[in-house]
């Protein structure tokens, strides 16, 4: 039996698309990349980058100055936009603050303003400047914490940490803790910002491209490091319900290495097979799946392993980090809300900067925008430690399932 | 509330030396002694893993293994791969997890051409931990790494009674924090290395340590406050320590209610039953 949905009642992204759900809407249709070359602090690298154009000039002030860092800048011109702070406040004069959940999920919250500090130590004692906050910026929780208040709601708050699935597992942690009754209503949301640590990390695992990431590409070299956030207020889902509905979620360990996916992406295919079964939906009726599709050519393939044994090649699957690059932690949320965005106006996005499709790989990958009514769409995300989550979304469907 | 049966605790600190070590202390009928912790070894890994891992990873590592061989759930050694297969969720909750590495990483990006380890790379990531403990036990079921800065360990019960709830299924927490390196040492004091794993089952099983009901929302009350000074000193000096008096009341073995410490004002209210 399928498990209760739960609708999204509001949404928000910002990414190198721009601010705002309309900046993403009308990037994808067009097919217009936010990628440029790596132009982040001094960071001297051959890569390409996924920058959210303004957040150096906007520091957070006032009694949110304790935060100031980039990732809650991040954070806050995400919450900003979209008229999301005065949906959730009208949620919380429903439900009442204290019963709204907010779960953040991001991979380096603010570790550029511990960077900075080390780069500004007493060269006699070695200590971090007077000015360096390491609760309200470097710690895993700052942006969670950051969130809960910008948005005045005083129930239970995680920041979830599991690499690049961050994002996509806080969507089940909601599920999860709203169905076990600590909150009745939860802010999901994901925010990764650039930092030093990010860029040479990837950098000294060979894992960034010197261009524009290209999914599937028989010439796909690496990825493209991004930034970005995306916040959305989750509420169960009433009957005949017209709005996307979260249906079903997937997770598994991948039990193999701490940074290579399985080769037979057998732990991607376990987290895929029990967002289906969550929802008690078939394969052969899902519409689109929205790859991970980091571009490196070992995930690219393992995952290619994975949805060809849950779907065969005919179901029509694309990777959208071509537009945003990979925003680590963000990017469930980021895809969760471009699966929204492609239900609500039938795209099935392609594959951009993606030419020549890897004739190894299988999977039905989609190169050109196109315009088709989508009822059901999957959303991937895997990360280090071989962490896989996966989600499951619709709009005007599984009405039996809300009664 | 549902309740939530403890089937097993793994413990390791300055003094904790182990859960049954442990049960004079927690009981009161010593006082703490904050001898030094023993060497931990994370002996399921793998052995050129094992030569790679922190000592952070090391704490979660010992105290996971702790609990699972305490309810006899310790992995067949399988010959095909050299482990076995041990089916158990996994929540991780840390308040600020591996600073060590955090620490080199940010260190070697003052130096000329920002020399950032690979390997200290992806040692970064907040869920370390539950990724060696899956390639340790070869378990393949879903886990999850969170923060919530002090309140840590309350999210972590929360996150893992609502997993134990909702999959019906066994869910072992694991929480630990290390001290903290200089100089971040100086903008968070952290006293000494906690790890806690707790075993828990949504069903009330027979040979259960304890038996929970978590309460639903905030709790009015103030978070409980040990008695022996050195213990209340590890509680309020780790925030993996935060769990001390919920360890106290399993390990006394009789009913009782714990106001756990759920960060700066807030708390969590605990039934304990044996």
């Amino acid at each position: 039996m399928a498990i209760k949905p739960l609708a999204m009642a509001a949404c928000t992204l910002t990414n190198a698309l721009g601010r705002g759900l309309a900046a993403s809407r009308r990037a994808l249709r067009d097919g217009e990349s936010g990628l440029r070359p790596c132009d982040f602090e001094d960071a001297a690298l051959n890569t390409w980058i996924g920058r959210v154009a303004g957040l150096e000039e906007e520091p957070l002030r006032g009694a949110f100055a304790p935060f100031d860092c980039r990732n809650n800048r991040l954070a806050r011109l995400s919450l900003e936009q979209d008229h999301f702070g005065e949906t959730v406040r009208q949620a919380s004069d429903r439900y009442g603050p204290d019963r709204i959940g907010v779960f953040v999920g991001t991979s380096t919250s603010g570790i550029g303003a511990t960077e900075r500090a080390y780069r500004q130590r007493d060269p006699i004692t070695g200590s971090l400047p007077a000015t360096f906050d390491y609760r309200h910026t470097h710690n895993v929780f700052s942006v969670a914490d950051f969130t809960r208040r910008w948005l005045d709601l005083t129930g239970v708050a995680i920041a979830i940490s599991t690499a690049c699935s961050s994002s996509a597992k806080a969507f089940a942690s909601a599920w999860r803790q709203m169905r076990a009754g600590f909150c009745d209503a939860a802010v999901v949301g994901g925010v990764d910002s650039l930092c030093l640590t990010t860029l040479h990390g990837f950098n000294a695992l060979g894992l960034t491209s010197t261009q524009p990431c290209r999914p599937w590409d028989v010439d796909r070299d690496g990825l493209n490091v991004g930034e970005g956030a995306g916040f959305t207020l989750l509420e169960w889902a009433e009957p005949g319900d017209d709005r996307v509905l979260l249906l079903g979620y997937g997770e598994s360990s991948d039990a193999y290495h701490m940074t290579a996916a399985h080769p037979e992406g057998t732990g991607a295919a376990l987290a895929m097979q029990q967002a289906l079964a969550r929802a008690d939906v078939a394969p052969d009726q899902v519409d689109y799946v929205n790859l991970h599709g980091t571009a490196t050519p070992l995930n690219d393939a393992a995952e290619d392993r994975a949805v060809l044994r849950v779907f065969g090649p005919d179901t029509p699957c694309s990777s959208t980090k071509g537009w945003t690059g990979h925003t680590l932690g963000a990017a469930g949320v980021t895809e969760a809300i471009f699966v929204l965005l492609c239900l609500e106006q039938g795209l099935l996005p392609g594959t951009l900067n993606t030419r020549r499709r890897d004739p190894r790989l299988g999977a039905g990958i989609v190169l050109e925008n196109r315009k088709r009514p989508l009822r059901l769409a999957l959303s991937n995300s895997f990360g280090f430690g071989g962490t896989n989550c996966s989600l499951l979304f619709g709009r005007g469907v599984h009405e039996s399932a809300c009664r | 509330m549902n309740p939530l049966a403890v089937e097993a605790v793994g413990l390791m600190a300055p003094g904790l030396a182990g859960w049954s070590a442990s049960q004079a202390v927690l009981t009161g009928q010593r006082p703490y002694v904050a001898e030094p912790m023993p060497a931990t070894m994370a002996t399921l890994l793998p052995a050129n893993e094992r030569r790679r891992v922190t000592a952070t990873i090391k704490l979660a590592l010992h105290v996971a293994q702790e609990a699972m061989a305490q309810a006899a759930l310790t992995p067949d050694p399988a010959p095909s791969n050299g482990r076995g297969e041990l089916s158990v969720r996994t929540v991780f909750a840390s308040s600020g997890g591996d600073s060590e590495i955090l620490d080199k990483i940010c260190v070697a990006l003052t130096q000329p051409d920002r020399p950032v380890s690979p390997t200290h790379f992806h040692q970064s990531v907040h869920n370390t931990p539950a990724g060696y403990w899956a390639i340790a036990t070869g378990c393949m079921e879903p886990s999850l790494s969170l923060s919530a800065y002090d309140g840590s360990l309350v999210a972590g019960l929360r996150e893992a009674a609502a997993l134990a709830w909702t999959d019906q299924a066994r869910v072992l927490l694991v929480v630990y924090d290390p001290p903290m390196p200089f100089p971040l040492a100086e903008r968070r004091q952290i006293v000494a290395p906690f790890g806690v794993a707790l075993l828990l089952n949504p069903a009330a099983t027979a040979s259960r340590l304890a038996l929970l009901r978590l309460e639903s929302g905030a709790s009015e009350q103030a978070a409980d406050r040990l008695e022996d000074e050195g213990l209340e000193r590890l509680r309020a000096g780790n925030p993996a320590a935060r769990g001390l008096p919920l360890l106290c009341a399993i390990a006394r073995r009789a009913a009782g209610r714990v106001i756990l410490s759920a960060g700066a004002d807030v708390a969590l209210r605990v039934e304990v039953e044996p």
